[in-house]
């Protein structure tokens, strides 16, 4: 299927969650709105005609401006051999949306990650830790607006 | 507290022990298998056959610190792994040595400014003997590492610690 035929087809069976889509251009994608991401994601991965069963990557984009942060999920079709992406964005102060984890199990270290470095809360992970930084690091380096840490642990930032 | 300081003049015994002491210690420098960033794979070239770091009795790679005489720190140290690599280095018996490899481990290298991970440098985890510097160092220059190492153990001596 083409971009086009995908976001007509999720327009189709979606019209409530999809909110805007660019079928064009190098990223072709649907913006879809934060409470309707689940059933989304469960139709991309199940629909026959559709059958994304491959979550590539999840990234996390913040914009300060606009106040919020955009999550860009990457999906793959295995079989049919067609590629995706679908975006949600979320309140920079308070960034919650429901975990695809249980979609693609992929998804829960690209989650883990996005909540480490963004501070992005998914709703029912099933294990919702940092990744990468240590358990007792302050804030999301990712940030636009992170400060560096003055002291880890006796160890100065700037000897 | 040196076991003979005092008993004997320092004289032709000490130097002679000393000696033999040193010439076997610094031809066995154990390293730790050990590697943290892309400067272990230039470590791992200074193993294989072409640069060959057996012909100075450091090839035998130990898999656990207590073995172990030689931490090479190749790579970059992040606070996560500070704390591990500080307790490695406490597992190691004495005479025990570091180098520091590559311009991370020296001094937080490409990271110096925006690593918001990385600690800037290894010497403020672990004393460190030799700096090798480099991004990454090439293996000769690790080889000429364990060779300044092998001049400072040479200089060691059991009447003094
Ligand atoms: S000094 Fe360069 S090669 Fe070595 S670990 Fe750092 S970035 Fe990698």
């Amino acid at each position: 299927m083409t971009p086009s035929d995908i976001i007509a087809f999720l327009q189709q069976h979606h019209a409530e969650s999809v909110v805007s889509a660019v079928a064009d251009g190098p990223y072709p994608h649907a913006l879809v709105k934060a409470e309707g991401l689940a059933a989304v994601a469960a139709f991309l991965k199940t629909q026959p005609r559709l059958r994304f069963d491959l979550l590539r990557c999840i990234s996390a984009i913040d914009w300060p401006a606009k106040n919020n942060i955009e999550l860009a999920y990457d999906v793959i079709s295995t079989s049919l051999g067609h590629a995706f992406a679908i975006k949600v964005v979320v309140d920079r102060a308070d960034p919650r949306v429901e975990s695809v984890s249980t979609v693609w199990p992929a998804a829960e270290w690209h989650e883990r990650e996005a909540f480490d470095l963004m501070g992005v809360e998914f709703l029912h992970h099933p294990d919702l830790r940092r990744i990468l930084m240590p358990e007792d690091w302050p804030g999301h380096p990712l940030r636009k607006d992170y400060q560096d840490i003055v002291e880890y642990r006796g160890l100065k930032f700037n000897p | 507290m040196a076991l003979i300081e005092g008993i004997f003049e320092p004289g032709l015994v000490v130097t002679t022990v000393d000696w033999v002491l040193n010439w076997s210690r610094k031809r066995s420098i154990f390293p730790m298998t050990f590697g943290i960033a892309c400067c272990a794979i230039e470590m791992i070239a200074t193993g294989a056959a072409r640069f060959d770091i057996d012909r100075f009795g450091s090839g035998a790679f130990r898999a656990t610190p207590r073995q172990a005489d030689l931490m090479i720190v190749a790579g970059t140290v992040t606070f996560k792994m500070a704390e591990r690599l500080r307790r490695l280095w406490e597992q190691m018996a004495e005479p025990r040595y570091v180098i520091a490899m590559g311009a991370c481990a020296i001094s937080g290298g490409p990271y110096h400014v925006h690593g918001y991970h990385v600690v800037k440098g290894v010497d403020q985890v672990v004393p460190v003997d030799v700096y090798v510097p480099g991004c990454p160092p090439r293996p000769e220059a690790l080889l000429e590492g364990i060779m300044r190492l092998q001049d400072k153990i040479s200089t060691h001596t059991i009447a003094k610690r």
